[in-house]
């Protein structure tokens, strides 16, 4: 069959499959407890408590199936040689502490993990503070907003262009190289450069990210009472006094939910590593390590141990996240 | 410490206009307070003299300085919004102490404005609390004290008590007063919807009225009661309002001037309408609490059918059936009166508690 045909009816059918299923279930549901009768009352009750189970029943279902259980498998596989059939205890972690490519990735991680959320949030901040004041603040909103919208393949594949390098004698097409070469310099390799050649890869993501920072910290700035930063201004602060001593302090806990939100996509930052440098002149990172040992070394054992490395790493963060965002709504 | 003088102030936002001719000179010490309906520019008014809303017309002194153009934080002045406006994030200590940190106060100074702030308002005990563990009084008295600290020549109150519940509006309408008691020196102008509040705090009132964008009038309380300029005003101050009758000048003598009422009825008023012929429309305005039940010999203002009354103890509010067109008269007579549903009565008021307006709403006693 035609793959589009396909796609779209398995996409129908899906569609429907969900549909009867709350349809269903809710019926039966409300044929169990009638809300009519003796013992209305009680059946509303009780129905209204299984309600919520009946809904989310699925969704637990699925992620239990495709979360849950690969984490368990994952930590059986870290215990298993690359045959996947021989226990090896806490070998592999072994390896991993001792193994030098493994030291580069958590350096690497540990840079990105500083430096993108760090300026993607100001970045966001300073975006947020400015477009609200002029008249043309939305239009440049979305600007900074579009990247949000392409896929981190996507966005590598526009950067290789900008860092783009071509040999000495050849004409440069990088945008880089063009603005290097015309300001009188020598066109560089800009990704093999060591150190700086993951700063310029940490820009990819700070470019796609800013947008969301953005996004979510102006609706914080718009929720503050106008009338605090009036009482403000008579008080006889300035803009920055007010930004900095009003305003910041009034949305610090959104500010460290877009923090620790853009952090956690960072610790499991793969496609753009993957597609510009593929984890080459000292650029790796733990998951495209971890992709790079299981699927091309072929060592699941090896890679499931980065993998749950980078689990733990991400649970407190994403704990103190969640409980931010729980204090923001409180 | 400040005298204001607004000359010809006007607002409009694009083509709208919100306010036009106020003209006001208020003296050092005073209490002004804003009154009028919802949305005719009270906090504009206010919100213009601080500075945060630009003056669209005219001119603003204060203390004989041309301040249209000057920044809020240099005019001298000091707000206490509605919201109270308190920074969340800050302690009660913070908060008051914020505008003298920005000015680079030293330490030493701050801290002794702070707390004597602190104990003028009764937050000694508060002070390292965030706005949020308070109430709202005391989130008020926290907002008067962030103005207390700056020692400004202006303070601008925009209806501060509005967000408190009955008795907590006594208590801090008391406190305000006494306030202004300890600072003879200092001038407050004060928004209120309250009459209550306009009435006991000022040392004059400011009637907006949202027709005209205008001012009604500008006046001591007392005046504004007993000698209002327009039926406006009469109407807004009082309640129940100001019954206003029609009627026509039948005898128009040097210092007095006689009505026919149109329901029936005869008035005779001490102000002159010298000049103007017998038949000329007019309104006569009585009280409520002016009019006495009239005793035989008496000449009878108002007389009508009651529709229904209210005994409320101290008074009894009688409403008689309304004429065509018109708004019921309303009678206000002490104690509780034996008057019920169809109580026929026959009112009278005292020459001098008379009021009367041409046909387009002015005072004949300030021709
Ligand atoms: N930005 C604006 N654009 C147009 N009209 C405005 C604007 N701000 C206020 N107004 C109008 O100005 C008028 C005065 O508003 P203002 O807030 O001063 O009224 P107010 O007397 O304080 O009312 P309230 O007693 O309800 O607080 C209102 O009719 C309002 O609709
Ligand atoms: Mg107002």
């Amino acid at each position: 069959m035609n793959p589009i045909i396909l796609a779209l009816v398995t996409v129908v059918l899906g569609v429907i499959a969900c549909v009867t299923y709350f349809f269903g279930s809710n019926w039966v549901l409300d044929r169990i407890y009638p809300d009519t009768g003796p013992n209305a009352g009680r059946n509303i009750n009780r129905a209204n408590a299984v309600r919520p189970w009946l809904f989310m029943l699925p969704a637990i279902a699925i992620l239990g199936l495709y979360l849950v259980y690969p984490v368990f498998n994952s930590i059986w596989l870290s215990m298993m040689d690359r045959s996947r059939e021989n226990f090896v205890g806490l070998e592999n972690y072994r390896w991993m502490i001792a193994d030098d490519k493994f030291q580069e990735s958590l350096f690497n991680n540990a840079m990105w993990l500083i430096i993108v959320p760090a300026m993607s949030t100001l970045f966001g901040l300073i975006a947020a503070g400015l477009t609200d004041r002029i008249w043309w603040g939305n239009i440049a909103k979305s600007l900074i907003f579009m990247p949000m919208a392409i896929s981190f393949v996507g966005a590598s594949v526009i950067w290789k262009f900008i860092y783009d390098y071509r040999g000495e004698d050849q004409t440069q097409i990088g945008l880089l190289n063009s603005i290097v070469t015309s300001l009188g310099g020598d066109p560089q390799a800009w990704i093999t450069i060591p150190f700086w050649n993951d700063i310029f890869l940490m820009v990819i993501l700070i470019w796609i990210q800013t947008g969301f920072a953005m996004v979510i910290l102006s609706a914080a700035l718009r929720g503050i009472p106008e009338e605090t930063i009036e009482a403000a201004v008579l008080d006889g602060a300035g803009p920055l006094t007010v930004f900095f001593k009003i305003k910041i302090p009034q949305i610090a806990g959104t500010i460290a939910v877009v923090w620790t939100t853009i952090t956690i996509l960072v610790l499991k930052v793969f496609d753009i590593v993957f597609a510009m440098t593929n984890g080459e002149w000292g650029t790796q990172v733990l998951a495209n390590y971890m992709y790079r040992m299981t699927f091309i070394d072929g060592h699941a054992g090896r890679g499931s141990a980065i993998a749950l490395t980078i689990m733990v790493l991400v649970i407190p963060i994403m704990i103190w996240n969640i409980r931010n965002a729980l204090k923001e709504n409180a | 410490m400040a005298s204001l003088l607004l000359q010809n102030i006007a607002k409009s936002y694009g083509t709208v206009e919100v306010l036009k001719d106020i003209d006001l000179d208020i003296e050092q010490g005073e209490l002004i307070v804003f009154v009028g309906p919802s949305g005719c520019g009270k906090s504009t008014l206010l919100r213009m003299i601080a500075g945060l809303e630009k003056i669209t017309g005219g001119d603003l002194y204060i203390d004989g300085e041309r301040m249209n153009d000057t920044p809020p934080s240099k005019r001298g002045i000091a707000m206490v919004f509605q919201s109270y406006a308190l920074y969340p994030h800050m302690t009660v200590y913070d908060n008051m102490a914020f505008a003298l940190k920005v000015a680079k106060m030293p330490k030493a100074e701050i801290d002794q404005r702070v707390r004597n702030a602190g104990k003028i308002l009764q937050l000694t005990d508060y002070l390292d609390r965030l706005p949020k563990a308070l109430s709202g009084g005391q989130r008020q008295r926290v907002a008067i004290g962030r103005s207390i600290v700056r020692d400004p020549k202006v303070y601008l109150f925009d209806e501060p008590l509005s967000n408190l519940d009955a008795a907590l509006r006594v208590d801090t309408r008391i406190e305000i007063a006494q306030l202004k008691e300890n600072m003879p020196e200092s001038t407050m102008i004060y928004v209120t919807h309250d009459q209550v509040e306009a009435m006991t705090l000022a040392t004059r009132i400011v009637v907006l009225n949202n027709k005209t964008h205008t001012i009604a009038q500008f006046g001591t309380p007392l005046d504004l009661y007993q000698r209002p300029e327009n039926t406006f005003v009469a109407q807004f101050i009082g309640s129940p309002k100001m019954n206003l009758l029609p009627g026509t000048i039948s005898a128009a003598q040097d210092t007095t001037t006689t009505i026919d009422v149109t329901a029936g009825g005869v008035a005779t008023v001490p102000v002159s309408a010298a000049g103007l012929p017998s038949g000329t429309e007019v309104q006569l305005g009585v009280r409520p609490e002016d009019f006495v039940v009239a005793q035989p010999g008496d000449a009878v203002i108002f007389e009508g059918q009651a529709s229904y009354t209210e005994k409320l103890g101290e008074v009894t509010v009688v409403y008689f059936t309304p004429r065509d067109g018109e708004d019921s008269v309303i009678a206000k007579i002490p104690g509780i009166a034996d008057v019920s549903k169809g109580t026929q009565l026959s009112l009278t008021a005292s020459p001098d508690k008379l009021h009367l307006f041409d046909a387009s709403g002015h005072s004949f006693f300030y021709k």
